[in-house]
Formats: structure tokens, sequence, C-alpha cells
């Protein structure tokens, strides 16, 4: 039988996975760090830890997707995770000035030439890590102003212009030359401009159509969701008909119907095909969404569109059962019941696409399946070594953090590759251990766990909110929240580190542990290992910390990572220091 | 310092038949020296108790003074508890238990406390079967005033000064087999899979449980030379391993047969012991003090349950005192009135 191996410590990826969150964020923001900043009030700090991981941490602090939050360990062992994406908020709203810490511009340029098209996340992260490696870039983008989608689809009252600008000029202002209200019509022509490299984040642009009976007649009163919420942020539209529909159950849905209430839409429906448990919107946003009283009509599939003349008069909807087969496939059967709901104009947000209609087919770029660029995985270069893809562009829709992931990655690539080094190699991460040992029974973290409940932002008066749909609905922690729901983080990256060649197996560890993580126990295969322990390791995605053999009994110590608190207690409970706590503080290497 | 435990528990923690995880037997926050043995028997108390499925207001924890008898503040918060004077916890436990029959009483001392000034307290509530646990959790020393040899420290044992100990010790469990303990054990705080049975055990027997447990002091003796430290224990024990299995449950367990022991306790639960030969009769006073002294003499340390005397009378048959707590007697009962009296005083003249 194959007993378990030692857990190789030094192995960066052992560590970085009991940090949760951080490995659950896809640019690997360490989390644990800014929250403990935020605690000690160093907003400037925690914001700064934030802006070399991720970017934008004002507008994400509002917008993200949050995948951190539902790997959170305090969601392990109470109810609600720790309120990350918030508690980022309160870093980019209570810092000072940042400028000086901004990383320097080299006037004299290194001779490269990079062109980026789009202005989304992707191409300005890729911008911000070049720039200050003296890459020349171009940026193009057929909106008026950067940010991308962050600009024209995320509503003003979920994201304030003013905060946008600000962390999009940080990276604008680093000499990189806009070419805005310019649409790029020919890849080959960007390339025959003779630049070094090119990168395409121009997201996934095309909102899906609803071909239905009677959408050509009443094309006025119909609108794709995307380009519509993009007309309303560059003040194209100002009002919409009292009566509205929105078909889809994402976040474009629930911003489409949120931005239809501020401008004048007063019944405002949201009709959903699936059911409830389904639907891809957060639920944070489906809840702010129901709030302003904006009915989520589930199990519904859209018909027709009926019409006057050309008038719209509503829609009709087939009603259906959600059914699932032995197999666990789910369909959607017609119950038979045909619905009407009364409209004046429809907004479809049912899901967007890549379109790539601009890049000829001859320039040595692969296309595969659903007409998207081969792009590597790893590298984001295409077929053709020069043109580097990210964001939306490079794998179909996903959200602004996975995009700037993409655009540090790429970054990687496009500096390796104009070094005319492989773009296979990629840096290894930072990382750094240090004991936060203190005195005999003091740590330099506040290993305390409390027990408070997540904290709830406050959001602005709903009457006022609606009146206007530049008013920001969310108003953020202030700062005694703030610091209450930062105590809340256990410190998951204050590493318990066991060195068994100084354990005495005094049981100390073990007794004390709340959550009766440790064990000392003979070896075995992994699964007897997770059975036979004190309370048995059930979550298999949470690894086991297995050490050598230890001197005394010929036992292993066995930790079970899943709800360890990082309390510490284990270490100050141990007489010679086979346990410690230690920062353990991971950074994805940048370009560079 | 960390002054609390996290409220969290174990999200998967199980509750016993009397609806209590584990978390609910916990005391506060122990304040003895990082590593002590003593704090592994509390949480081997807390293990033993939450498995026999005991209301913690069905227990009185008593102790004396030092280091081992701060402890019952760290375990069973829920009980009832007497911090008495220096050895004098024997007499307190008496008093208590002739007053109130029916709590479970576990006392905590330690080598001091009972091998020095209690020796003789000690000796007599053994004399007479008094029917409680008493654990002894024993360091060789008195760590509470800088670790000086105490009277269960082994000849020729060296002192963290470099000190050789040049008197004979007192070994708890001989002197409580001679002098009328009815339960006999001894085992290590570093070995719960052996103490945790044995503390169940314990707390089932009818009569005086003296349990003599090995508690290294890590702060004064845990060094090399010394006869109590984790690892000359650990080198020189013999242990005996212990299954105790509540009435309902099947035994599972199997050991070589031969030399496997089962005693069925009082209250119908079953105790399996892997014994150290066939001819050892833990029932048998005089085989259990040979197979002690027969070890003694190769350096080998025996633990596991030593003697258990099943069918003794405990202090309360040979008081013949009342069936029932006094607490639940009645007025009339504690006081039947002058004629009662006068019979006594007339069946004394």
């Amino acid at each position: 039988m194959n007993e378990v191996k030692p857990t190789d410590i030094r192995d960066p990826e052992y560590f970085h996975k009991v940090v949760d969150c951080q490995y659950a964020c896809p640019a690997h923001t360490p989390v644990p760090e800014y929250i403990r900043l935020i605690a000690q009030e160093r907003y400037d700090d925690a914001y700064m830890v934030n802006w070399e991981s991720n970017v934008f941490p004002g507008i994400l602090g509002r917008t993200c997707d949050r995948p951190c939050e539902p790997a959170c360990r305090r969601g392990r062992v109470e109810e609600e995770p720790v309120a990350i994406c918030r508690l980022k908020r309160v870093a980019a709203d209570n810092k000072t000035s940042i400028l000086d810490r901004l990383p320097k511009i080299p006037k004299r340029k290194n001779g490269k030439k990079i062109a980026l098209i789009g202005g989304g996340p992707a191409s300005l992260t890729v911008a911000r890590d070049l720039a200050p490696l003296g890459y020349q870039m171009d940026l193009y983008d057929d909106q008026p102003a950067g940010g991308g989608f962050m600009r024209s689809q995320i509503p003003s009252f979920r994201l304030p212009p003013t905060v946008l600008d600000e962390e999009v000029d940080y990276i604008l202002d680093m000499g990189i030359h806009t070419q805005f209200n310019t649409y790029v019509d020919s890849l080959k022509g960007v390339l025959d401009k003779g630049y070094d490299a090119v990168f395409v984040g121009t997201g996934a642009p095309r909102g899906s159509d609803l071909d239905l009976p009677g959408r050509a007649e009443c094309d006025k009163h119909i609108h794709v969701g995307i380009e519509w919420l993009g007309s309303v942020a560059f003040e194209h539209i100002h009002e919409i008909g009292k009566r509205v529909l929105v078909l889809g159950g994402g976040n474009t849905a629930m911003d489409c119907c949120r931005t239809a209430r501020r401008l004048g839409g007063e019944d405002v429906k949201v009709v959903v095909r699936s059911e409830f448990a389904k639907m891809k919107a957060s639920p944070w946003e489906i809840e702010d969404a129901q709030a302003e009283d904006i009915p989520i009509i589930n199990n519904h599939v859209p018909k027709a569109f009926v019409h006057e003349e050309g008038k719209l008069l509503g829609m009709t909807f087939d009603q259906v059962e959600v059914v699932y087969d032995d197999s666990g496939k789910r369909s959607l059967v017609p119950t038979g019941e045909e619905v009407f709901f009364e409209a004046d104009e429809v907004l479809i947000a049912i899901g967007q696409d890549n379109a790539f209609p601009w890049i000829e087919r001859d320039l040595g770029i692969e296309f595969g399946k659903w007409d998207m660029p081969s792009v590597d995985q790893q590298t984001f270069q295409s077929s053709n070594p020069k043109v580097f893809f990210g964001g939306d562009a490079a794998f179909g829709p996903e959200n602004i953090i996975t995009a700037v992931a993409h655009g540090h990655q790429a970054a990687v690539s496009i500096d390796l590759f104009l070094s005319g080094k492989s773009v296979q190699q990629r840096p290894s991460p930072g990382v750094n251990l240090i004991s936060q040992k203190m005195g005999v029974h003091e740590w330099s973290y506040d290993n305390l766990v409390t027990i408070d409940l997540r904290q709830k932002v406050p959001h602005v008066d709903k009457n006022l909110a609606l009146k206007d749909r530049k008013v920001e609905v969310e108003l953020g922690f202030d700062l005694d929240t703030a610091y209450r729901e930062a105590e809340r983080c256990l410190n998951c990256d204050v590493q318990t580190v066991f060195d068994g060649a100084k354990c005495i197996e005094c049981d100390g560890c073990t007794d004390i542990c709340p959550t009766d993580c440790i064990n000392f126990i003979d070896n075995a295969p992994e699964p007897a290992l997770r059975q036979t322990m004190r309370a048995p390791a059930g979550n298999e995605a949470q690894d086991l910390y297995v050490s050598g053999e230890l001197a005394q009994t010929a036992r292993v110590m066995v930790k079970d990572e899943n709800v360890c608190l990082h309390c510490g207690l284990c270490a100050e409970r141990c007489p010679t220091g086979a346990w410690d706590m230690q920062r353990f503080l991971y950074s994805v290497t940048k370009a560079g | 310092m960390t002054y609390a435990k996290p409220a969290f528990r174990h999200p998967d923690a199980k509750t016993n038949d009397v609806g209590c995880t584990r978390r609910d037997y916990e005391g506060g926050l122990s304040t003895l020296c990082a590593g002590c043995g003593h704090d592994s028997i509390s949480a081997a108390i807390i293990d033993a108790c939450y498995e026999l499925s005991i209301e913690p207001h069905r227990v009185a924890k008593l102790s004396g003074i030092g280091c081992s008898s701060k402890t019952p503040a760290y375990f069973l918060s829920g009980s009832h508890s007497f911090n008495s004077v220096h050895g004098r916890m024997p007499s307190v436990a008496t008093g208590a238990n002739l007053a109130n029959r029916d709590l479970i009483y576990i006392g905590v001392s330690g080598d001091g406390d009972t091998a020095s000034i209690g020796m003789g307290q000690f000796a007599h509530v053994m004399r007479r079967n008094l029917n409680m646990t008493y654990i002894v959790e024993n360091n060789g020393c008195y760590g509470l005033t800088k670790g000086q040899d105490s009277a269960t420290m082994d000849t020729d044992s060296v002192s963290k000064k470099g000190d050789i100990n040049p008197y004979t010790p007192i070994d708890l469990v001989r002197v409580g087999i001679e002098v009328g303990a009815t339960f006999v054990g001894r085992s290590f705080s570093g070995d719960k899979a052996q103490l945790v049975p044995l503390i169940k055990a314990a707390i089932s027997h009818r009569g005086f449980a003296l349990l003599d447990v090995i508690s290294p002091c890590v702060t004064f003796n845990n060094h090399q030379g010394s006869t109590k430290s984790y690892a000359s224990f650990r080198e020189h024990n013999e242990s005996m391993p212990v299954d105790f299995v509540p009435r309902r449950e099947a035994i599972t367990t199997s050991y070589d047969a031969g030399v496997v022991h089962e005693v069925c306790m009082h209250d119908g639960s079953v105790l399996r012991l892997q014994k150290v030969n066939e001819e050892y009769d833990i029932e048998d006073a005089q085989s259990a003090l040979d197979a002690i002294a027969h070890h003694a003499k190769e350096e080998r340390i025996l633990t596991g349950l030593l003697y258990i005397n099943r069918d003794s009378e405990e202090l309360h048959d040979v008081l013949q005192t009342a069936g029932k707590p006094l607490n639940t007697l009645s007025q009339r009962e504690l006081c039947p009135g002058s004629r009662f009296l006068d019979s006594i005083n007339a069946g004394l003249r």
C-alpha cells in the first residue's frame, strides 16, 4: 500500500492553494495581505497591493464577479465569506494620491512598437505592464474613451465614471498613444504599419439577437442589451417606454432592467427561459434588481413579438417546466400554456459572441471552433507569433478580472518574444515565507478569530437612486464597518509550518486545535488517512499536510487544511517551535 | 497571547447522545506551559466524558494545589468544581460524595499533592474505597516551584540542574493496590489511545479508581537523563492496550487469544485488555504487584489497567447511608422528630 509522502512545502503551489481566495482569483491578488493593510488603516498600501495585481481596484471593488468569495475559507466555518470585494473598494475610496508610487516610464524607449487593439481591461493591463519597460504602444478603440466594456456596459449607478477615468488614466498617462473613435477594420493594415507585436483585446462585442416573428416589424422598439447600454452610457439614449421587458438571466439583463427603471421604465420585468437557480447573474445583482421592484419571471420561453402595424404591444411566451432525465440532462418542456406580457420596449440580453470580421484569414492566424482564433492557453500567442490575444477576445466572454489575468500573461509573452526568448519559459512566481513570531506567544497579525457576521453594504435611498442613473447605489463601507469586516478575514496566508525534527509529540497542538485539524497517526494511503483522522477529512478539494515519520513513535503529523482557522494556537501550544506561523506572500511575476 | 479559543468548531462535528459536541466539554484556555502533559490529560478527560455522553452538570471535579490541580479550570466548564487545600482534596471529595452519591467524582491531583503533602489523605481515601476517579498527573517534579524532585522521581534520574536523585520513589500504583484501591491503572499523557478508554473505565468503575498518569513537565523535566521525559517514557513504556466498549456496542477489535482479558464492568460495559502475558491475572492483587515489580526490574514501565476488584463494597455500602442524595430528602426524612431521637438515645443507654 502506498503511504502518503511528506508534503513538499517548498513547492510554492502548496501554500498558494491554502490561500483559497488568492488561489481562486484569476489574477491571484494577495487578498489577506491587503485586508490586513485595510485593518491597519494603510489604505494607500492596500490599494497598491491590489493595483500591482489586478490593475483596477476601484473598478473591481464595485464590479468584480468575486470568484474569491465562494472560495473563502470563512464560508466553510460559518454562513458567509468575507466581503472581499467591498473591502477592495474601501482601499480605493480611502487612499490619498498614489501618483508618486506608480512606476516611472523611461523617456528613452527600447525601440519596439506594439499595437493594442481594443481599450478594455486586457489591453490596458498589457499597456501597464509593458510601458515601464520602455515599449512604445498605440491603443486603438472605436469608443470615444478608454475602458472598453467597463465603460459601455457597466451602468454608472454601479461604476461612477470618475472611478473608471481615474484608473484608466493611470495607464493612459504612461505615454500610451491613443487613437479613440477609430474602428480597426483590418488587422493586415495594422501589421503593415510595422508593429513588432499586436495585442488583440477587442472583447466579445456582438450581442445575440432573437429572431422571432415580429422582430423586424418592431425593430424600433427592440434593442440588443449591450448596444443599448452603450448608447445610454454615451448619452445617445435618454429615455425608455413605461413598460419594458428584459429577456435574459445574466448580469447584462440585470444592468438593462435597472437602467430601464432609471430612464422612465415603470413596469419593468425580467423574463428568463430557465429556472431561477440556473440564472447566470450574480446573486447580489439579482437581489439589487429585485430591490428596485423588478420582478423576475422564470420558465418562460419567448415566442413572438406582438404588434399592431409596427407598434409593439407586447410579447408572447411559452410557459415551460424544467425536467431532468435519468442522466441528469435538463430540458424545458412546454406546459402548453401561452402567456402574454404587455410592453412598449424590449431589451434582449441573452448573451454575446466574439466576432472577428476585421481579421483577414490569410495572416497566419488559425481559426478553430466557433470561428475563434487558436490561442495558446498559457502564452496567449496565436499561430502568428506576432499576434497575441487576451480578455474575452481570447476564449470567449468571461469577466474583468480574467481579462486582467490574461493581460499580465500576454505582456510577459510579448516581452519574452520581443527579447528573442522562448515564450514557453514562464517566470516563476515571487514567493516569500516569513515567521510572524513577535514574542513567546505573540504574533504580528490579529490571530484572534472574531465571530462577527458579514457586514452589509449600505445603499442610497431608492427613490433618489431611481431618479438619476448616475447616482451610485452602493455607498461602500464606512471605516468602522470596514475594520470589523476586515477582522473577519482568517489570514489564511499566515501558514502553519511544521518542522517534524523539532516535534516531541506532546499532543499540545492536537488538543488545542479548535477545528480538530491536527492529527498524529500512523501513515496510510490517503483515503484511509482521511478517514482515520480525528475529524474525517471529507473535503477532497483541500489538501492534507503530511510530515515525515516522527522520531519517537514513527507516526506522522497529518493536518487537514480544510477548516484551519490560522489562529496560531497550535504554534502557541508548541513547546519546541515545531509549529510556526509564517506569512506566505505569493505574487505572479509580471513582465520585465 | 491568545486568551480565547475561537468559537468556531469543525462544521461536521458530531453530537453525542446528550446533544453535546466535544467542544461543549471544554473549559477555559490553559495557562500551563506549552507542551505540558497535563493539558493532554485534560483533553483525554474531555474525550472520555464526551464519548460516554455524560451530562456535564452530573460531574463534580475536585483538586488540590499545583500545576495539576489548576487543570479542572481547563475542562468541563459546565461541571461542579472545588479547588481545595494542598493535599486535602480526598476529604473534600469524601464529604461531597457522602452528601450526593449520584454525581460522578473526578479528582485531579499531582505527584506533590498526592505523594508528599497529601500522602496521608491519599492512603485513607483508598482504604475507604470512596466511589471516585482519582487522576494523578505525575511528572516527577514540582513544576510550580522551579522543578525540584518530587517523591515519585525515580532513583538516579537527573534533574535539569544536573543533580542525581538519591531517594527511592513512591510508586503510586503499588501503594494503591496495597492500600485498597479497587481499580488501579497507569498510563501516559502522550498515549490517548490507551488513556481515554482507561478514564472511561475508571468513571464506570464502582469504587475508588486510581489512575497514575505520567505527564512530562516540558519546562523542568523533559531533558536527557530524566526518566519522565517524553522520549525516555516512550522508550521504557510497556503498554497494554485497553478497549472500552459501552454496553450497547458490539465488540469489534481483535487481539491475540490468550493474552486478552475481558472485564465486565458494573454498568454492563466491557473492558478488553491485552495483557503483557497469559499468567498475569489483573483481578489478583499479588499477580499485579508481581508483574509491576518484574517489569520495573527490567527497566520497563507497565501501563494499562493493572488491577481491578469488581466486587468491592464502596464507602456508601459500608456506612449503609441513605440511597438518595441528601438534597433530595424531605425535611420529614432529614428531621424525623423527637420520637426517633428518643429511640436512638434509648439504644445508646
